[in-house]
């Protein structure tokens, strides 16, 4: 099975929740940045620029893109795509899609790196392909 | 103060429809009520408490109070979704017993199939004030690729099989055979199941639910009303509700919210999964069942796949009957919420008016459970467990 990339859309604008400008910015960049709770050093997933496990605050730290994958599921359509979540290396599991692979071949435990993707109206975003 | 056996669901009607192109949702909600009230031996200016959730029109419970000329003392719009109707009876149970009100009236109704939503595979936009939403809406999540990453991970972690998924499905279509309004009265074999188009793998087309429009209704009083009309008593003896979600990134998909929501309501009933004659259980799709059943203690955890298999959710030769209606697999999922639809078949089988077909023996002990929202990333589970007095 061929991939094919399906168009990927922005939801709103990067200015619709200005405290996840951080990630948004590093997007652009090509960089993964999530936040990490001050104080617990626990990375969180999805960004938020306070910490869901003390309401603290939070740094913005860069990671590393690597990560397996925790689950999936391959939507059929035209083209499919599979929605992943994916376990990152630093810790916290987030919702994806895996890229630029034959999708009968996904598999849980599977090697992964972060990929951006362009989406329209808004900044490349973070997608993974195979290791 | 213990809450158990402070209310009764005198009342419970569902709506026959299933396409309902002529009606407005006011009108369906209104036609609920009024056949709920009806069952009840109640009329609507007995109703001094009304509780509704996200699919009855306009602001919260106001619209609807003013189409249907309530004088109401008390109002609760709660919504998580499909299971907003077990937590509207826990919430009627308590201002039952605070005496906040003693009539509650609950509605739900919509026409998702009229309007001719995609329920199951759009993705669906949304406000992006919403903290998470920019964070998932790029990446496709619809309904059914959300429950299909639980099984996915469920058939990883614990072995569980297409095949033991589809008799989820194949013990709903022997129930639905009697019923008349159901959307899908053919009986399906797990290969039919198997067999079916892979909507989000790796659930197939026959492991969703049906879109159907439609709604129901209960009626929720005081021992004191209940005991006053001439209607079989069905108690409310335990509820629990409690929302799961991604826990800042500690996403786990292999259980749900049951696991949370049922202890309080085994713990306030004082019964064991072992003493339920029926099960309702919410059957968006047969992952679904299969996880909230293992949850709510019916079979230890990761063992579900076993317990459902070999049709042992059907009535008369399983050993746990199951959604006799047919369910939201075959029946009816009106406004795409089967929470309230679980808790009126729960009252049928106690009062003995389900089909014959389907009824179950000596059925004085029930338990109706709800999920709403989406398993794959947040949702709520409530539980209600009734007995017949």
């Amino acid at each position: 099975m061929a991939y094919e990339q399906r168009k990927i859309s922005f939801l709103g604008s990067v200015d619709a929740n200005p405290e996840t400008k951080p990630f948004w910015d590093a997007c652009a960049e090509g960089r993964l940045v999530l936040p990490r709770c001050k104080d617990t050093g626990k990375f969180i997933w999805y960004p938020r620029a306070i910490s869901p496990w003390t309401l603290g605050p939070v740094e913005w730290v860069e990671v590393s893109g690597k990560g397996t994958i925790y689950t999936f599921s391959v939507m059929r359509g035209t083209p499919p795509y599979c929605i992943a979540y994916v376990e990152l290396a630093e810790g916290p599991r987030m919702m994806t899609n895996i890229v630029d692979c034959d999708l009968s071949t996904v598999t849980i435990g599977q090697a992964v790196q972060v990929k951006f993707v362009p989406a329209e109206g808004g900044p490349p975003l973070p997608f993974f392909a195979p290791a | 103060m213990s809450l158990k056996g402070k209310a009764y669901i005198a009342g419970a009607w569902e709506h026959p429809t299933r396409k309902a192109t002529d009606k407005s949702i006011a009108l369906l909600h209104a036609e609920c009520a009024k056949g709920a009230l009806d069952d009840a031996g109640l009329t609507k200016d007995d109703v001094d408490g009304y509780f509704c959730a996200g699919d009855a029109p306009g602001l919260g419970p106001l619209s609807m109070v003013d189409y249907m000329n309530l004088k109401c003392r008390h109002v609760d719009s709660t919504d998580v979704g499909g299971s907003s109707y077990q937590v509207a009876v826990g919430h009627a149970l308590e201002s039952i017993a605070h005496g906040r009100c003693s009539v509650a009236l609950i509605t739900l109704a919509g026409r998702p199939r009229s309007e001719g939503q995609a329920t199951g595979t759009a993705t669906r936009a949304g406000n992006p004030a919403q903290p998470e939403l920019q964070f998932e809406y790029p990446y496709g999540p619809a309904t059914a690729n959300m429950y299909a990453m639980c099984a996915t991970r469920h058939m990883h972690e614990y072995g569980t099989t297409s095949e033991q998924l589809a008799w989820i499905k194949v013990a709903a279509s022997h129930h639905a055979q009697h019923n008349p309004h159901a959307m899908l009265r053919n009986v399906v074999t797990v290969e039919d199941v198997v067999s079916s188009p892979l909507v989000a793998s790796p659930l197939h087309r026959l492991d969703c639910c049906v879109i159907s429009d439609g709604g129901g209704a209960l009626v929720v009083t005081s021992p004191e009303v209940a005991k006053s009309l001439k209607r079989p008593l069905v108690k409310v003896i335990g509820v629990g509700e409690s929302p799961k979600h991604q826990m800042g990134g500690a996403v786990d998909l292999v259980y749900s919210a049951a696991r949370w929501s049922g202890p309080p309501a085994w713990e306030m009933a004082g019964i064991k999964p072992s003493d339920i004659k029926y099960a309702s259980i919410y059957d968006s799709f047969t992952i679904t069942v299969l996880m909230q059943l293992e949850d709510l203690g019916f079979c230890e955890k990761g063992q579900g796949g076993k317990f459902v298999a070999d049709g042992n959710l059907i009535s008369g030769t399983g050993r746990l009957p199951f959604n006799t209606d047919g369910g939201g697999l075959c029946s009816n999922h009106p406004a795409n919420r089967g929470g309230i639809t679980k808790i009126i078949e729960a009252v049928r089988q106690l009062r003995g008016e389900a089909h014959p077909a389907v009824q179950v023996k000596n059925c004085d002990l029930a338990i109706a459970h709800g999920t709403g929202g989406s398993l794959g990333t947040r949702h709520c589970g409530s539980t209600v467990i009734l007995e017949r007095e």
